[in-house]
């Protein structure tokens, strides 16, 4: 060991006296109510979409992903290829994307490090004595959250077949490939879900940073103040992160459910031109 | 005239903690602080609590009422529903000192530790130039008033026993303002990673609710920062680039946190820094001698193309 990494090692803080051990905590409030309505929330949807995207075809045979002119967001763009083993679903060609973007975001973070390692389980609340030496993002697994920004990359990839797939949904397409006009539930649906997509991704810490976060002098180049408005206005939609988050991971859920219920036989409420 | 009921944490190092409960005539406008004086002047002259300036702009009187950190001279008795208990505590992040008073010394020990401002060797000061939109940044983080709420709140400082020193929000917020100036041609990156500790930093904004001055600590603050440190030692392409381009790592600028002795309850005087140790930079150096930042006109090409 290095006389530095000696030193440091007894650098820590010196102890205080707040109440140590799980959910030890002179807080009266209801405390737990968020933490545990926002846990059970992301649980149900990411749930859902998990089992959804991933396991339901491999489990119950044929699946439906696609009716009535209306691609599951889980699935586009849809990969099939020859040969495709039984136990593969084409989302989880895709979903592994939003999967760790979602996994390493920064506000999701607060989330599931309350609700699954109450790491913390609230403000000034007590932790589970076994957290004590726990080394957080300095080690692995989650020092793989700085990889944020490749997620980030990655998922504007699918975003953009998502869009593709809304403007492919205000259509009915015939067998000839002809498109006849139409507004349906499904394609307002899909709309405001790419819309909230595009929110979560262009409201993300990450791309903030990248965009103009990084720059110390804005005024210094003129390419630096195009950057500036350009991390200005990503920080407007940055400070709602929290509601762009929960949001798009709802709709995503009523996307993928409504699809899966056209193909059970209900039929899309449309006008058509 | 109503009253309160307030139960105040007593003792000292060593001696069991006890709380000592009074009731206290209520004026509109009160606030805890006003209580503590009120107990102070009629009950328990004894008590021990620090304060200054009981407007909010001190962040002398920082505590825990109700378990939560708060200043006392900002929270209003008319907050807290007729009838019930008001719990005033210290901080309990930190060790006690007596009764309501907190031993924050460790902090202070933390800030010298940060490599303070750093203007370029070849730029005297009546060349330095900034604009608005250059420095708003940094004007949120100047707003702290060092009340170390958020380093009170923060659980890493509450609950963990890291292996290596964690400096906490307030000199995170600190060191965002040094990062981000215009003018600051210092490096603090590999000082964040390796000394400050930034990796235990979990991101649950708890500093964020406290902040009395409501400074977007995670946001604004710790984020940035995180993704500044990723730039240099988590993003494969871009050291991959540096490779290419030739230019080094970031070294650990500043100095190591200094030793405290034992880690105990009660305040302990602090011990130099090691000798072995590397020597702090002189913070009023004019020589500079640092590797070419991602903010430099060199950076542009590859940036901005």
């Amino acid at each position: 060991m290095t006389v530095q990494g000696a030193v440091l090692r007894a650098l820590r803080k010196p102890r205080g006296t707040a109440p140590q051990g799980f959910g030890k905590t002179n807080r009266r409030d209801r405390w737990a109510i968020y933490p545990i309505v926002q846990g059970l929330v992301f649980t149900i949807c990411a749930g859902y979409l998990t089992f959804s995207g991933i396991f339901w075809g491999p489990l119950f045979g044929p699946q439906v992903v696609e009716s009535q002119g209306y691609l599951s967001p889980l699935f586009s763009p849809l990969i099939l290829f020859k040969d495709m083993p039984w136990w593969l679903s084409p989302g989880l060609l895709i979903l592994w994307i939003p999967i760790g973007f979602r996994a390493t975001c920064y506000y999701y973070r607060k989330a599931y490090y309350r609700f699954y390692f109450a790491d913390p389980p609230g403000c000034a609340v007590g932790e589970p004595t076994v957290h004590r030496r726990f080394k957080l993002e300095n080690a692995f697994p989650f020092i793989l959250q700085n990889l944020h920004r490749y997620m980030l990359y990655l998922a504007f990839i699918p975003l953009f077949f998502l869009w593709i797939d809304v403007i492919k949904a205000f259509a009915d397409w015939d067998a000839a490939g002809v498109a006849h006009p139409r507004i349906g539930f499904g394609a307002v649906l899909f709309l405001v879900n790419t819309t909230l997509l595009t929110g979560y991704s262009l409201s993300c810490h990450s791309l903030r940073h990248l965009v103009g976060g990084r720059i110390d002098c804005f005024s210094c180049t003129r390419a630096r103040r195009v950057r500036h408005t350009l991390w200005e206005r990503l920080t407007d939609l940055n400070r709602n992160h929290m509601w762009w988050a929960w949001t798009s991971l709802i709709t995503v859920t009523l996307a993928d459910v409504y699809v899966r219920l056209l193909g059970a036989g209900l039929t899309d409420p449309a006008i058509r031109f | 005239m109503s009253q309160v009921h307030l139960k105040v944490f007593r003792g000292e190092p060593g001696e069991a903690p006890r709380y000592d409960e009074f009731d206290v005539p209520v004026e509109e406008g009160m606030v805890v602080l006003d209580a503590l004086h009120w107990i102070q002047g009629n009950a328990a002259p004894d008590l021990a609590v620090r304060w200054n300036c009981k407007a909010a702009k001190c962040g002398s009187c920082s505590g825990e009422v109700n378990g939560r950190p708060r200043l006392m001279c900002k929270t209003r008795l008319s907050d807290f529903a007729p009838g019930e208990p008001i719990t005033v505590e210290p901080m309990r992040a930190f060790p006690l000192v007596r009764d309501l008073v907190s031993d924050v010394s460790w902090n202070y020990e933390v800030n010298k530790s940060i490599q303070a401002f750093t203007p370029p060797a070849n730029k005297p000061q009546s060349e330095w130039r900034w604009q608005q939109e250059d420095i708003e940044r940094v004007q949120e983080y100047r707003k702290c008033i060092e009340c170390f709420l958020c380093q009170d709140v923060c659980h890493v400082l509450r609950n963990h026993e890291t292996d290596t020193p964690f400096m906490g929000p307030r000199f995170l917020v600190r060191t965002a303002g040094l990062e981000m100036h215009p003018i600051d041609a210092a490096d603090r990156r590999g000082y964040l990673k390796d000394v400050g500790g930034i990796g235990y930093c979990n991101i649950t904004k708890c500093c964020t609710e406290v902040c009395p001055e409501h400074i977007k600590i995670t946001d604004n603050a710790i984020i940035p920062l995180k993704e500044r440190v990723a730039d240099e030692f988590y993003d494969p392409i871009q050291w991959a680039w540096r490779k290419l381009r030739g230019k080094p790592a970031a070294g650990a600028a500043g100095t190591p946190l200094p030793m405290l002795a034992g880690a105990s309850m009660s305040a302990q005087p602090m011990s130099p820094p090691e000798p072995a140790l590397p020597a702090p930079p002189a913070r009023t150096a004019p020589e500079v001698k640092r590797p070419r930042r991602r903010s430099d006109a060199g950076d542009e090409t590859a940036s901005e193309g």
